[in-house]
């Protein structure tokens, strides 16, 4: 008969050895749903984890990670620090789009000029838009205590229906041929996020990413907002008692997490992605939720867990086109992923003891 | 434009349709939520309701088998939540989260197949006479066999909950863990079982979706009915009966908007597809500045963490 | 002649790192009155629970009228006769009394029969109860009426009372005793567990003493002296407080006119509260839980703004400052909820300590935070309050509830402050523990700093307060010097007669 034991204080060891736990069983559970869908799963996981990083065309899908990693962990750092608070911004997804919008309508709106600051003010507008829209659940849980869940999520199928209207209408391309989409920007140079170094995959969205994770880390280790994040986390009525101002933390929180995001919505668009399109957004919002978590919500797991994410994309993709495997495995895969590492989680705080028949339910 | 082409009795009558997936949805996460659980994984137990039910339906040709599966899919879908945030004591915010996420994805696995089939159609309610009774008789006769039952189950889970011990339990649960708990009663399992009705009433909203309102399936056609869902829980202040009141006040937005667009109005389609999410939130906004009302009717133990302790 | 009904033979229960019980044995009698008497954490609890089928025990056994008795599961023990009231009561706030009693029944008549049925029961005892009022409604006392009628229903042979005059007012404990006296001359049996050694003399004719998970002495307590069985009950002597009497000096916080509505649909107002605090003075208020302490606490700590000046600090309006702007004037506060309030029970000693003292111990700079410095403190707090813990990083949760008391208060005090309101400063801590506590109260008063002391123990107030002063339901009575009162003049202000 098992028994749950609450720790004294959390496990040390268990706290970083259970996401790898939980990785090696997803890998397992993984394996078992792709041999249901009549694939070979060791081949299958091979081609997931394995090829993007050391098969012979490796050098191509390296940098790959880079690109998809870094939307994934800037989006994940804002998140990080309003899940350690208890604010859960859910629509990520919104503020990311919404971001893109704000940079590329201002590009789109310039174009065809040619300017050292378009991109600067890109960067700035694109942040702005998330934030913006972050701060309809902010403004509305702080004033009336609206529950911040719903209403970022509400926001993102506002916003997709904003980016279709965008698409079909207000930015689309007159020399288009009557496609839905705008101009890509990839071809209008102040506009473009181009690669620092060409085939690093290292874009203005990673170096953000990079700064992202160091000021968060700082943040969180030794400033006292950090702490007070930690703190409304841990205990709201202590959080209180020392005199944290509640209302101000889900401003910062839900702010920060859309500014964030919505600069990853910008850079992308910028960047890999290139065009206002209906298909533009690809769930990175909802993805960097299972990152956030993955990364035990610290600035350093978030980075490993985020690359990690960004090899089952890549991997998925190389799986979907020499396997056939459908894309949607993926998705399901990192689901499966999140609920490993929620269920694994478990051993962080408590141990597991055998009892003699002793049951108390 | 031509708003004399939408008639107001059709509005009713296939506004009833259109809020059935979601008042199933919202009267399974009802009970979960009374028994002091929040279930965000709605969305996604409700897509795979809705891929189960479909496939189901047309590989055996009965939509009542259809339906059954969907029940049982989207239970055992809520089993993973259940084991999770009651036994393995894991944050139910993220685990609901994981749950959406899982099932979104297993769904369109499923569902890969079965894109644009048929499926096998439902029985609908045809009196001789009765039914072709001008008004009443598209609205309270004429319906599919979904729209009685799920109203019949918003009856049932009232009475469950008022008037059966099983109910005053599954209540003192959701108030009070510790206390229910130290007076004997298996917290545990009264929240696992709450957990998976609520699963199975997902999953026969999603399967109401695919199988009746559409009827067709489509990857993430439940465009966020699973959230709407859990705002009308809320909006309804834990209470039965104005889940039916949410539900079909939110139907009604989604079939006037459709039937807006259609009729020429001149906003463009995207806005008018906004509504319904918008209107959430408004509503959503409304009931949490009644603070004080919306604070007596939660049940006090919704979101924390459950542990049986010495 | 009365037979036994219940008999406990070396009942042991251990737990990871403690033995809760130890081969523990006695008897009660038929329509006894028995005590369980012990301090905090001598095995009352695990004991009792073991009767009542919520714990199984490692070694030993029971016999209920000469009957082998195992409860599985308290449906078990209440099917066998075995009622138990609880100290924290398991009710719904949000249910009727009559729901809340039907759930804690086996088989509950129908609920038109039950409503009258209540209401038969509680007037036939004395503890007259509305079946339709919801639970949340009512005071700490009607709550209790309501476990006791949950019991009494089922017509139990022994009724098991955990700790039930603890939020008791001296009236309202007058009322239980008759109430239990009338149960006993029925042939009920009752095991009532207690601290409180007046009482038990008054009520019980039989006491069993644990000390440390073992059983100490079955005795007749009406043939002992306080005395003796406080000894028994700690094991040595204990040196008790002396308060420093000291004349009063200006007036350094002051109340005026402080009223708050409830800030939750079950919450207590305050009302119209004022009272002024001298220098060097410790003043005691005196009241059972639910009278508005916590609202209190938090208006004069800051939690809760009020209208600028309702709360004056030297003559400075003070009611809308933020608890760490009091903090940089000097008053500190201690709330009643160790872990999860006055601490966050799974961060380290260094970080509580941060919680409170960043702004007085100068622990940030331009808001970064200086670690090293508070570390330095926190071991300051642990070496001064013999805090007996393996060292600042120990999390708050691993501590006793009498060590991390001791933190708490030592963290406020070592901030030199010039007023501290702690609110329940010896609840749930050992007797060694309170009494340093209390002594390094009295010290800080002595020091100058002004101190208001909330407590439900009138034995403490009677012991280091100045002045005392009673909250009933949200209102405040006028201060007086503590040596004034009789014990029977407290509880009634307790009741909410007028000064």
């Amino acid at each position: 008969m098992l028994r749950l034991e609450k720790r004294p204080s959390p496990s040390r060891t268990w706290a970083y050895l259970a996401p790898v736990l939980a990785v090696i069983a997803t890998m397992i559970g993984g394996g078992v749903m792709f041999a249901l869908l009549g694939k070979d799963p060791f081949e299958a996981i091979r081609i997931i984890f394995y090829d993007p990083l050391f098969s012979e065309f490796a050098w191509y899908y390296r940098p790959q990670l880079l690109i998809k990693g870094a939307p994934l962990i800037l989006i994940a750092i804002g998140l990080s620090m309003g899940f350690r608070a208890g604010i859960w911004n859910i629509g990520a997804e919104g503020q990311y789009i919404i971001g893109a919008l704000f940079g590329a309508g201002f590009a789109l709106a310039l174009y065809p000029t040619e300017s050292p600051f378009i991109f600067p003010s890109m960067i700035v507008l694109g942040a702005l838009g998330g934030f913006l829209w972050a701060m309809i659940p902010a403004v509305l849980k702080t004033k009336f205590g609206t529950n911040e869940i719903l209403v970022s999520l509400m926001l993102v199928y506002v916003a997709e229906q904003l980016l279709a209207s965008m698409s079909l209408g207000l930015m689309k391309n007159p020399e288009g041929f009557g496609f839905p989409g705008s101009r890509n920007l990839q071809q209008y140079a102040s506009a473009h996020n181009a690669e620092l170094w060409v085939g690093s995959g290292v874009h203005m969205g990673v170096v953000f990413a990079l700064m992202a994770i160091i000021f968060a880390y700082v943040m969180l280790a030794r400033h006292q907002l950090g702490f007070h994040i930690r703190l409304t986390g841990e205990s709201p009525k202590a959080a209180r008692f020392a005199g944290v101002n509640p209302n101000r933390l889900i401003i910062f929180c839900l702010g920060c997490s859309g500014a964030l995001a919505g600069l990853a919505g910008m850079f992308e668009i910028a960047g890999p992605s290139g065009q206002v399109n209906i298909d533009f957004n690809v769930g990175y919002g909802f993805t960097a939720i299972i990152v956030a978590f993955l990364g035990r919500l610290n600035p350093f797991g978030i980075m490993l867990a985020g690359l990690l994410m960004a090899l089952t994309y890549i991997g998925g993709e190389i799986a979907q086109s020499s396997l056939g495997l459908p894309s949607a495995a993926i998705q399901a895969f990192q689901g499966m992923l999140l609920f490993f590492l929620l269920a694994v989680d478990l051993l962080t705080n408590f141990k597991i003891k055998w009892a003699k028949a002793e049951a108390i339910v | 434009m031509d708003l004399s082409a939408i008639s107001p009795t059709l509005l009713v009558a296939s506004l009833m349709v259109a809020s059935t997936p979601i008042l199933l949805a919202s009267i399974g996460e009802l009970v979960v939520e009374k028994s002091g659980v929040l279930n965000l994984g709605v969305e996604g137990m409700m897509i795979v309701g809705a891929i189960c039910g479909f496939a189901a339906a047309v590989l055996t040709g009965s939509p009542m088998i259809g339906f059954l599966c969907a029940a049982l899919g989207g239970a055992a879908i809520s089993l993973i939540f259940a084991v999770l945030t009651q036994y393995f004591l894991s944050n139910q915010v993220a685990t609901g989260l994981a749950l959406t996420l899982f099932g979104l994805g297993l769904s369109a696995l499923l569902g890969q197949s079965y894109v644009g089939i048929k499926p096998p159609t439902t029985y609908k309610l045809d009196l001789p006479l009765i039914s072709d009774i001008p008004i009443l008789g598209p609205i309270l006769f004429s319906h599919d066999f979904t729209v009685y039952a799920a109203l019949s189950l918003v009856a049932g889970v009232w009475w469950f909950l008022k008037y059966t011990r099983s109910g005053l339990i599954l209540r003192a649960v959701g108030e009070s863990h510790d206390a229910a708990h130290a007076l004997g009663y298996k917290v545990v399992r009264v929240r696992v079982m709450s957990i998976m009705f609520g699963g199975a009433c997902a999953g026969l909203g999603g399967a109401a979706l695919s199988l009746v309102r559409v009827p067709q399936w489509t990857e993430g056609m439940t465009a966020g009915s699973g959230w709407i869902a859990l705002a009308i829980v809320v909006f309804a202040s834990w209470k039965p009966e104005r889940i039916l009141l949410g539900a079909y006040l939110f139907g009604g937005v989604a079939v006037l908007q459709l039937n807006l667009q259609a009729a020429g109005v001149s906003i463009p389609v995207e806005y008018l597809s906004m509504s319904p999410y918008l209107i959430t939130i408004i509503v959503l906004v409304a009931m949490s500045a009644n603070r004080a009302k919306s604070a007596l009717n939660a049940p006090a133990a919704l979101s924390r963490v459950f542990h049986a302790s010495r | 002649m009365s037979q036994t009904l219940l008999q406990i033979q070396g009942l042991t229960k251990s737990y990871p790192g403690v033995t809760a019980n130890d081969n523990v044995s006695f008897k009660i009698k038929s329509g006894e009155i028995h005590a369980l008497l012990g301090e905090n954490g001598a095995g009352k609890s695990t004991l009792v629970k073991m009767i009542y089928g919520l714990v199984r025990p490692d070694k030993g056994n029971m016999k209920l009228d000469d009957e082998s008795f195992k409860p599985l599961e308290p449906r078990a023990a209440r099917a066998s006769g075995i009622a138990m009231v609880f100290q924290h009561f398991s009710l719904f706030e949000a249910l009727s009394v009559a729901e809340n009693i039907a759930l804690g029944m086996e088989n509950p008549p129908k609920s038109s029969a039950l409503s009258i049925r209540i209401t038969e029961v509680s007037l036939t005892y004395g503890l007259p109860l509305d079946p339709e009022r919801l639970v949340g409604d009512l005071s700490a006392g009607e709550r209790q009426r309501v476990e006791i009628i949950r019991c009494l229903l089922q017509e139990p042979k022994l009724l098991i009372m955990d700790e039930p005059t603890s939020v008791l007012t001296p009236q309202e404990v007058t009322t239980l005793f008759t109430t239990l006296k009338k149960l006993k001359s029925e042939g009920t049996s009752i095991l009532y567990i207690s601290h409180k050694l007046e009482e038990i003399r008054t009520l019980c004719e039989t006491a069993t003493i644990l000390r440390n998970g073992k059983k100490v002495a079955t005795c007749d307590p009406r043939q002992k002296s306080a005395r003796e069985l406080a000894e028994m009950m700690v094991g040595g002597t204990l040196n008790s407080a002396k308060p420093k009497k000291l004349k009063l000096g200006k007036v350094v916080l002051e109340a005026a006119g402080l009223s708050l509505p409830p800030q939750s649909a079950f919450g207590t107002s305050l009302k119209n509260i004022s009272f002024q605090l001298h220098q060097g003075e410790i003043l005691g208020i005196g009241g059972v839980a639910g009278n508005g302490q916590d609202e209190l606490l938090a208006c004069l700590s800051g939690e809760v703004l009020t209208t600028p000046n309702t709360i004056r600090f030297n003559s400075k309006s003070v009611g809308h400052m933020t608890p760490n702007e009091r903090r940089a004037l000097g008053v500190l506060a201690a709330p009643e909820e160790r872990l999860g309030h006055a601490a966050a029970p799974d961060m380290d000693l260094i970080e509580n300590s941060m919680l409170t003292a960043m702004v007085r111990k100068n622990l940030s700079n331009a808001g970064f935070l200086n670690w090293q410095r508070a570390k330095a403190f926190t071991q300051t707090i642990i070496d001064e309050f013999d805090v007996r813990t393996p060292g600042p990083q120990s999390i708050a949760r691993s501590l006793s509830g009498g060590n991390l008391q001791k933190y708490v208060i030592g963290r406020e005090v070592l901030q030199d402050p010039d007023v501290l309101i702690v609110n329940q400063p010896t609840w749930g801590v050992d007797a060694a523990a309170a009494a340093a506590i209390r002594q390094s109260l009295l010290d800080l008063a002595g020091k100058g700093a002004a101190i208001i002391v909330i407590s439900q123990d009138l034995d403490e107030l009677m012991e280091i307060s100045t002045r005392f002063s009673a909250l009933n339901n949200g209102k405040l009575s006028v201060a007086q010097p503590m040596a004034k009162f009789s014990l029977d003049e407290i509880g009634l202000l307790l009741g909410g007669a007028d000064a």
